[in-house]
């Protein structure tokens, strides 16, 4: 429905811009006055709870400068991957929306999203690397988001070498008596929590896909074999000394942080603000390695697509690409956002890198790697984080547990 | 509605007042006003949405929503018709809100609706177009000016020579002298009209679909715009052929046909993306028996879901039923307030309960380990029988209010002779209960049993946010200790690569028709029941 009205008011004021312009038509019109064009269409943005006032925000200038109204609509963060893909060919969904780049992949197999065209050298690599799709850029990046580890001075106070290092300082902090847990991470029973135990995986020499020049590669399942084994006994190693537990959901772990009970914790910048209030030295600083490889945290980053579906397509580009594309635009939404923007310009700004923890998040996301946007990994996560449960659990052969959590999900894939 | 003319009647006085009634704009009484009114404002809905329909050409929603529209007007405007008049809006409910949605979940268990079948054959031939257009190899952007000349738009672009060139969809850029540019950027050509981005905005459709040849020679590729502001040169990899609706490429002559699944496939078995969504008989169907994925857990899955669905309706009418009990006897204390406490666990969302007693339960840091059980470790959620035992539980715990609240109406509506006379007749208090209040309860609360078996049998949430349908026995399996069927659909359709819409109608469809068949039953018997008292 809405979209017949969207077409009806297309209509309506075709005609009337053709009946308004036949007068001025004789001298072209090379008026450039600061008077604000008229609204001539409207395009419609879904956005999250954290970005929709920052966004309207924006919008209000992008209106005044070229006359396209912005509508915001908040929605669900979790759900609204699956809601664009299904509302876009019903001409209901959205002519922008803001999601995370590994959706892209997704976007692509159901067609619901365009190609953009932007300037890849401006960006960060590994946020042009994230919206890119079998050789195609899908969406504007405007936000680099990874992990990190949080370091509490007073229980701590040299930034650990290895994994093994910080997890015997902070034995060393439980036996003092002065923490109640060596190191904090987030590893819940149902479905574990992979995203935060990558970095340790990785440090063993085994990401989830291996890659090719046109990105990762679905069909090499490079988590498998001796170095994810060897991952595999790390886990149920920390599992079984009790570093790990599959007790320790995310709002435990934060809470234990903030109160000073441990040195250590990986998490993301979504906890700066609060840590910083309970241990205002507190050090962001990159995850040590387990496994003597570098410990890559996934980088997702944050983008705006197109709709396929669109009858505002060039007003969506112009939105998009030429206006929130702007450093100015990537500033603001650094500053409401507080993540490092993907314009390499705005990145180097002195409001970004004067700020300690942004410096800090940054440098690690320079060893962090994108997260997979190919629609493959959607096989992976419910397998591998299961998994990653039972080892911490310790409920069988480390080996054997991961192979055959490998076999399930290379099945999976391959009856895709 | 029909309670005015009724009330009208006596006002009119006059026995002719039948004859002059048939029209009702006689009798401005305040009740026909408000019908008018609300009869006009669902007038106005339903012909706003006739008119949507009509925009989008939507022919199924005007097959339905103008007979409707007329029916709902002759039922008010009718002076007959009375019992149509109550059920109309009941009716209309219905149909959009149970009958649509069911025959729209029949239909798509019949296709292979999913992740890669999203939508129509001609979106999919749109999308792969745009997806497989490559720049042409360094090729520059190049600043636009959009010109028109009557019906026909023109792009103007710099030749990178301080001068401009001009072409138009299907005709190849040529050189435009006495073009206008500023600071290099082309801004109009005398005898064209050249357009501002509000004119550019409004004539999106056309100029997003402007493709200008570069050159004569096809290897130079087109421009295109994505934003009216600049252009860029684009090769088009493959080409579609409306007639024979295939895609050759354009690099080895490949040809891509419909394969007759909903995609293009090329005689070497490459496949593009996105295909569409398209009928695929009973596969959905016949998969269920076939996949040994879902052939395996099935039947422990379903015999897991009625345990779940009569256990909790069973556990949780004994519980309400028996406090309804004990707080309908006259000597309970503070019985009002005792009450309005067992109601709470109604009032809290269910999620939100679920939630919470998922952390109250954390083997580790839960309120049940540490404070009732002083720090002992109990896995409640972690060993299988444990697990279904503890969901049972909590389910039961969220269920029993409402139990509780029709138990107590029930309870009260109950005639005081009947109890009196069984004690006459010298029954005791377990007997009376058995043989008379018992069954006159069941009466009233059968249907409401039932109804609760269906919404506990698909119960989605309290399972989902509880256990997740675990726990596992090995991590890889395709269904846990509590999985019931609807979270094990969720698992299967939803935990692969690709989300599989149409499978999970297909197990939703048998879902219904098992819920169905047994509240049919279950309602058979009610009505038995209440023939016998």
């Amino acid at each position: 429905m809405r979209r017949s009205l969207a077409v009806l008011t297309t209509a309506a004021l075709a005609a009337g811009l053709l009946a308004g312009c036949s007068p001025s038509d004789n001298p072209p019109t090379q008026d450039n006055s600061s008077a604000p064009p008229p609204v001539t269409a409207t395009i419609t943005v879904w956005a999250d709870a954290t970005r929709t006032p920052i966004i309207t925000a924006m919008a209000a200038q992008f209106t005044a400068d070229t006359g396209v109204a912005v509508d915001v609509v908040q929605r669900d963060f979790g759900s609204m991957r699956d809601d664009f893909i299904s509302q876009a060919p019903t001409g209901q969904g959205p002519d922008v929306l803001i999601g995370a780049a590994d959706w892209t992949g997704k976007f692509v197999q159901n067609g619901v999203t365009v190609p953009v065209e932007l300037k890849a050298a401006d960006f960060s690599p590994v946020a042009i690397e994230a919206v890119t799709y079998d050789g195609k850029i899908y969406g504007l990046p405007y936000a680099l988001e990874n992990l990190a580890l949080f370091r509490n001075p007073a229980l701590a106070p040299e930034t650990p070498a290895t994994m093994d290092a910080a997890i015997a300082a902070g034995q060393a902090a439980v036996a003092a008596g002065s923490a109640k847990y060596p190191f904090l991470l987030q590893t819940p029973r149902e479905g574990g929590d992979p995203y935060h135990v990558y970095p340790i995986q990785t440090s063993f020499g085994a990401p989830v896909f291996g890659s090719t020049a046109n990105g990762y590669d679905s069909s090499d399942l490079a988590m498998c074999g001796p170095e994810g084994q060897a991952f595999a006994a790390y886990l149920a190693k920390l599992g079984s000394e009790g570093v790990l537990a599959t007790t320790m959901t995310a709002d435990i772990t934060k809470e234990a942080f903030v109160n000073g009970e441990s040195p250590f914790i990986i998490t993301g910048p979504w906890n700066t603000a609060d840590f910083q209030a309970a241990i205002p030295d507190v050090a962001i600083e990159a995850v040590p390695s387990a496994g003597g490889q570098t410990a890559s945290p996934f980088v997702s980053v944050q983008a705006f697509f197109i709709s396929a579906k669109s009858a505002n397509q060039i007003a969506a580009n112009q939105f998009v690409v030429n206006y929130l594309g702007s450093k100015q635009a990537q500033l603001d939404l650094f500053k409401a956002g507080g993540r490092p923007p993907a314009l390499t310009a705005a990145a180097e700004d002195p409001a970004v890198t004067g700020d300690p923890a942004m410096a800090g998040f940054a440098a690690v996301a320079e060893q962090g790697v994108a997260m997979p946007n190919i629609p493959a990994m959607d096989a992976v996560w419910g397998d591998w984080g299961n998994t990653e449960s039972a080892l911490i659990d310790n409920q069988g052969d480390p080996a054997q547990l991961w192979d055959a959590a490998c076999a399930s999900i290379k099945e999976k894939i391959a009856t895709s | 509605m029909p309670q005015v003319v009724i009330a009208a009647e006596p006002a009119s006085g006059e026995p002719s007042s039948r004859l002059r009634r048939d029209s009702h704009s006689t009798l401005w009484t305040k009740g026909f006003v408000a019908k008018l009114v609300l009869l006009a404002m669902a007038d106005a809905l339903g012909l706003y949405g006739v008119i949507a329909a009509w925009a989008v050409r939507s022919w199924p929603i005007l097959a339905v929503l103008i007979p409707a529209l007329l029916a709902v007007n002759i039922v008010y405007f009718s002076r007959r018709l009375t019992p149509a008049k109550y059920l109309v809006p009941g009716l209309v409910f219905l149909l959009v809100y149970q009958v649509f949605v069911i025959l729209y979940t029949g239909y798509a268990a019949f296709t292979n609706y999913g992740d890669g079948h999203n939508s129509t054959k001609a979106d999919a031939v749109e999308a792969i177009l745009a997806q497989s257009a490559i720049r042409v190899e360094g090729s520059p952007a190049l600043d636009l000016a959009v010109l028109r000349d009557g019906d026909d738009y023109f792009f103007l672009v710099p030749d990178g020579a301080g001068g401009a060139l001009i072409g138009s969809d299907g005709e190849a850029l040529k050189a435009a002298p006495g073009a206008r540019l500023e600071a290099g950027r082309p801004v109009g050509l005398d005898g064209y009209d050249t357009l501002s981005l509000g004119d550019i905005i409004a004539q999106t459709a056309v100029i997003t679909a402007m493709a200008v040849p570069c050159s004569d020679d096809p290897n130079d590729g087109v421009l295109k715009t994505p934003d009216g502001a600049v252009a860029y040169a684009y090769i088009p990899t493959l080409l579609y052929d409306e007639a024979a609706g295939q895609l050759t490429s354009q690099a080895d002559g490949a040809v891509y046909a419909d394969s007759g699944e909903g995609n293009f496939i090329s005689p070497d078995g490459t496949v593009l993306q996105p295909g569409w969504k398209t009928p695929i008989g009973f596969r959905n169907f016949t998969s269920i028996i076939t996949e040994p994925s879902l052939r395996g857990p099935f039947l422990g899955v379903l015999a897991w879901t009625f345990v779940y669905a009569i256990g909790t309706v069973v556990l949780a009418f004994a519980v309400g039923l028996s406090l309804a009990l004990v707080l309908n006897h006259p000597s309970v204390k503070f019985r009002r307030l005792l009450r309005s406490l067992l109601i709470l666990p109604y009032a809290f969302p269910a999620f939100l309960s679920a939630m919470v007693w998922q952390g109250m339960l954390n083997p580790q840091f839960g309120f049940v380990n540490q404070v009732l059980l002083g720090g002992r470790w109990v896995d409640w959620l972690g060993e299988a029988w444990l697990a279904r035992a503890t969901v049972l539980v909590v389910n039961v715990w969220m269920a029993f209010p409402y139990m509780f609240l029709i138990c107590t109406g029930a309870i009260q509506s109950l005639p005081a002779e009947v109890e009196e006379a069984a004690r006459v007749d010298g029954a005791g208090w377990l007997r009376t209960f058995w043989n008379i209040k018992l069954p006159l309860l069941l009466v009233s609360t059968a249907p409401l049993l039932i109804s609760s078996f269906s919404m506990n049998f698909n119960n989605f949430n309290s399972i989902y946010l509880l256990t997740g349908g675990g726990p596992l026995a090995q991590p890889t399996d395709k269904a846990g200790a509590t999985d019931i069927l609807i979270s094990f659909v969720y698992r299967l359709a939803f935990g692969g690569v690709n989300r599989q819409y149409g499978l999970a109608c297909a197990i939703s469809m048998l879902i219904f028709i098992i819920v169905a068949g047994i509240s049919a039953l279950g309602f058979k018997r009610t009505k038995v029941l209440e023939e016998m008292n």
